[in-house]
């Protein structure tokens, strides 16, 4: 699962890893054990992003498995961003963005003739850097994406249900009818989770969501990504290392070009990318030396 | 080299003449000026209301209010005039908005940005300062000749429409852009459609401000006389009009025909008349501000 | 709900579609009604000119549409249309930059919640109101006292005095928008070498502001011009080529409500020179607000 940059030389295995701030041994060896058995959600072939002329990302091919948490890591500019929002199509809102190559979800290419990018995010969610509940309800919001796709079950039953799946259900079933806007930065974000799942998604794409949050919330999040990932996939951007760490189960390595594309250096689990990365400027990246 | 005329030491700063002192007047003379052009402005206000409270009250009582114009001042009554202001505001209101809302939207949201659209766009904006006879001249052709709907009331109401819809898309345009683009991302995000992102996350999210924006605009309709004189109200009404047969005024109207008469008490008749327009405006103002206040309660950006 | 089983090719529903062609619609009421009115205007005009000989319209200095001997020159018009936006303007130039640089450069909060809603109180006063106070207040208290006998019952200088009430808060508030648009940076280095505020504001702000300013006095010009019912009362409807503001005139504006409000019949002669008037008032608000337009994207545009 390793895709090296050209001409980059593989290294020795390292005796220094990035040391205590990681959780290792024994749930990844576990891991690597049942990594073999998962199959493949999200699969990109020989995928580059252009922004008008201008080539964001070069060349990626990466296989996303099923119900595991995905990382991307890389110093800030490299295009994990643009990666991301290209698996939902979001990056279709940008006037002049196109891609080449492809991207298949369970086999089929999302940026096939005739794929609507409305019906491709309605198995594709995402929850953003900075928290954007509606100005509505808590009730409203969850049911918010529920109601554009046509839900007919109960719907107060569904809200309640993604609130408890996100870990939110206590802090607001008394608050539901207050607006979404006035919780905290944490209850924000979850409420923003809440509302993904509401619609069921296969995939969970994550734009650094922590990064506007403080540490306790942080952590909060991650736990909670822990739970959901035994029923959704989820990718998650961050320029965070430890959280990287802490939170995935495998790591994707993208850094910037000279040419300013950005590309994919590494594909490991977890821990190999942290103890012992096959790339020279992998290692340099999770021990700190740039980015 | 030239020789120095003052000691080396000594200090430089003689050679400069601050006159701080008369600077600092000066400034103060200005900013007492400032402080005077306001005073003038609010003079001029309180004079305005004075004059037009003096004359008008004394005429002001319920039959003026439910009376009907007379040839003479004692017996005359605004009636028709304020009936007609109301079905007048009432169906201006009803045309703008969604005319004005949906232009707006396609505008902001679904409008490339080429030519074409830009073009739209400045062309909305010189309509906004077009004169107010120029919409009656042209309420006139199209609307009562053209389009045949005659001296009546729904002609006066399609041609102040006209009138107020650049100033409805510009203040909903106003409106739309304040909502941050991480709203829309969110709804797109969720598997939303461009339409039901706009209706469903959008509208709400930008209805005070395109709630307000209307509300000032039927405000302006109402204190419109220029173009309604011009598509045919009428100056002397008796009968409570129907929006769709002939024959209608408006209190900025009955204002003007009472105040064109030389005798002081159809001046006071027309100050009265003054009086129930501008309560009529000042109502339609704590209006918007209410609506405001209450459609962004869940609002905090 | 299993996400597998949705498809992700879709038909966008035709009622999208619809949705956009009508908001589409909405916004083109726009470019139709210009249309409309170039149009209309045009049509007439030229219907006029198969009547009336347009070099005695745009240069004869006579002008008598209801009593005969009728004559047709527009001069007497447009002089007393920008005799009045002359005098608004005289008015309110000082009084709108000096409201402008108080709420721009001097204004506490507490002050600028008082300055704004007169501003806007006043902007917001019906101009029939106007034109009432015009004839109630400003000629018996203030003209008469002051000219006696040189003034009559109806003159330019009443309408002038209460359009140039009525434009000043929009001078103001242009005005204001472009002094603080004005970098703190440019502000600050005058500051830094001694300078009083009022320096700062006569010799940094004003000159960087100028053109928002030029493009506020502009459209208030525009405004004061297309102005009706503020000076239909006040000035009379005396048609005459006089720069004298204590004497009576007619309107552009004026004239139109003039003719509307009499009986004339829809061929007349009378009816079309509505149309003309119209036309040649029409195209010079255009024109001033086109400049002003022009100068204002310039000076968004220079920071």
């Amino acid at each position: 699962m390793d895709v090296e940059s050209p001409g980059a030389p593989m290294r020795e295995p390292s005796t220094s890893g990035v040391g205590p701030a990681i959780r290792i041994a024994a749930a990844g060896e576990r891991q690597a054990a049942e990594r073999t058995e998962r199959e493949t959600v999200i699969e990109l072939q020989d995928l580059s992003c252009y922004y008008g002329s201008f080539r964001a990302v070069r060349n990626v091919s990466l296989q996303i498995k099923k119900q595991q948490i995905t990382a991307l890591i890389g110093p800030s500019g490299c295009g994990k961003s643009t990666l991301i929002r290209t698996v939902n199509r979001m990056n279709d809102l940008v006037p002049g963005y196109h891609t080449e190559g492809r991207l298949l979800l369970d086999g089929q290419d999302l940026y096939g003739k005739d794929v609507d990018p409305v019906a491709v995010r309605r198995r594709v969610g995402m929850v953003f850097q900075k928290p954007n509940p509606f100005p509505k309800t808590v009730w409203e919001n969850v049911a918010f994406g529920a109601k554009i796709n046509g839900y007919k079950g109960d719907m107060d039953e569904l809200v309640e249900r993604s609130l408890r799946r996100a870990a939110l259900w206590d802090d607001v079933k008394d608050k539901l009818k207050q607006s979404g806007m006035a919780l905290s930065g944490g209850q924000q974000q979850r409420l923003c989770i809440a509302r993904t799942i509401a619609v069921e998604p296969e995939v969970i794409l994550m734009d650094e969501p922590c990064s506007a949050l403080d540490p306790r919330s942080t952590l909060q999040i991650e736990e909670l990504m822990a739970e959901l990932k035994r029923e959704y996939t989820i990718v998650i951007v961050t320029h965070n290392m430890q959280q990287a760490a802490r939170a995935s189960d495998t790591t994707v390595f993208m850094t910037m070009g000279d040419d300013r594309a950005g590309y994919v250096v590494e594909q490991a689990p977890t821990v190999e990318i942290f103890t012992n990365p096959r790339n020279q400027l992998t290692e340099d990246y999770v021990s700190g030396r740039f980015g | 080299m030239t020789a120095m005329t003052t000691a080396p030491g000594a200090p430089v700063r003689e050679r400069f003449e601050p006159a701080l002192m008369r600077r600092k007047f000066t400034g103060t003379i200005f900013y007492g000026a400032c402080l005077g052009a306001i005073g003038i402005l609010f003079i001029a206000l309180l004079m305005l209301l004075y004059d037009v409270l003096s004359r008008g009250l004394p005429w002001l009582d319920p039959d003026f209010i439910s009376g009907v114009p007379s040839r003479r001042p004692e017996r005359a009554g605004i009636l028709p005039a304020l009936v007609g202001s109301l079905q007048l505001g009432i169906i201006v209101g009803i045309l703008t908005f969604p005319t004005g809302v949906a232009a707006a939207i396609y505008l902001s949201e679904y409008a490339k940005d080429n030519r074409l659209n830009r073009a739209l766009r400045t062309n909305i904006s010189n309509l906004s300062g077009v004169p107010s006879v120029i919409y009656g001249i042209f309420g006139l052709a199209i609307f009562v000749r053209a389009l045949g709907f005659g001296f009546t009331l729904m002609a006066g109401a399609l041609t102040l429409t006209l009138l107020i819809l650049p100033v409805v898309i510009i203040a909903s345009l106003e409106a739309l852009k304040a909502v941050p683009d991480a709203q829309r991302e969110g709804a797109y995000a969720l598997g939303a459609s461009r339409w039901q992102m706009v209706k469903g996350t959008l509208m709400p999210a930008a209805a005070p401000g395109i709630m307000t924006g209307i509300i000032l605009a039927m405000a302006r309709a109402i204190g419109e006389t220029a173009p309604l004189i011009l598509v045919g109200a009428f100056t002397f009404v008796t009968f409570l009009p129907n929006p769709i047969e002939g024959g209608y005024t408006v209190l900025p109207i009955q204002v003007y025909q009472w105040a064109g008469r030389p005798q002081p008490d159809f001046q006071g008749i027309s100050a009265a008349a003054i009086i129930v327009l501008l309560v009529l405006m000042l109502v339609l103002n704590a209006l918007a501000l209410i609506v405001r206040i209450r459609l962004s309660r869940h609002i905090q950006w | 709900m299993t996400a597998q089983g949705r498809p992700l090719t879709r038909e966008r529903p035709f009622s999208e579609r619809i949705i956009e062609a009508l908001l589409f619609a909405a916004a083109s009421i726009g470019v139709l009604t210009t249309i409309g009115i170039v149009g209309v205007l045009a049509f007439e005009t030229f219907e006029f000119f198969r009547e009336i000989n347009p070099v005695e319209f745009f240069t004869g200095t006579v002008w008598s549409a209801s009593i005969r001997p009728f004559a047709w020159g527009v001069l007497p018009l447009v002089t007393g249309t920008l005799l009045v936006a002359f005098i608004a303007l005289v008015f309110a130039i000082p009084l709108g930059l000096l409201s402008a640089v108080l709420l721009a450069e001097y204004a506490s909060p507490r002050l600028r919640n008082v300055v704004k809603p007169i501003l806007e109180t006043i902007a917001g006063i019906p101009t029939i109101v106007l034109g009432f106070f015009a004839i109630n207040f400003v000629t018996p208290n203030l003209l008469k006292p002051i000219f006696q006998n040189d003034i009559g019952t109806f003159s330019a200088l009443a309408g002038g005095i209460v359009v140039g009430l009525l434009i000043t808060p929009l001078i103001a508030s242009i005005s204001e928008d472009a002094m603080s648009a004005v970098p703190r940076g440019m502000r600050e280095g005058a500051y830094a070498m001694g300078a009083t505020k009022w320096e700062v504001v006569r010799k940094v702000v004003f000159p960087a502001a100028v053109s928002g300013i030029m493009a506020s006095v502009i459209l208030a010009m525009s405004r004061a011009i297309g102005e009706t019912m503020a000076v239909v009362l006040a000035v009379g409807t005396n048609p005459q080529l006089t720069l004298d503001p204590r004497e009576s005139i007619q309107t552009m504006t004026a004239f139109i409500v003039q003719i509307s409000l009499g009986d004339t019949s829809q061929g007349s002669v009378q009816f079309k020179a509505l149309f003309a008037v119209a036309a040649v008032l029409f195209t010079t608000t255009l024109a001033l607000n086109l400049i002003s337009n022009r100068i204002v994207s310039r000076f968004r545009t220079a920071y």
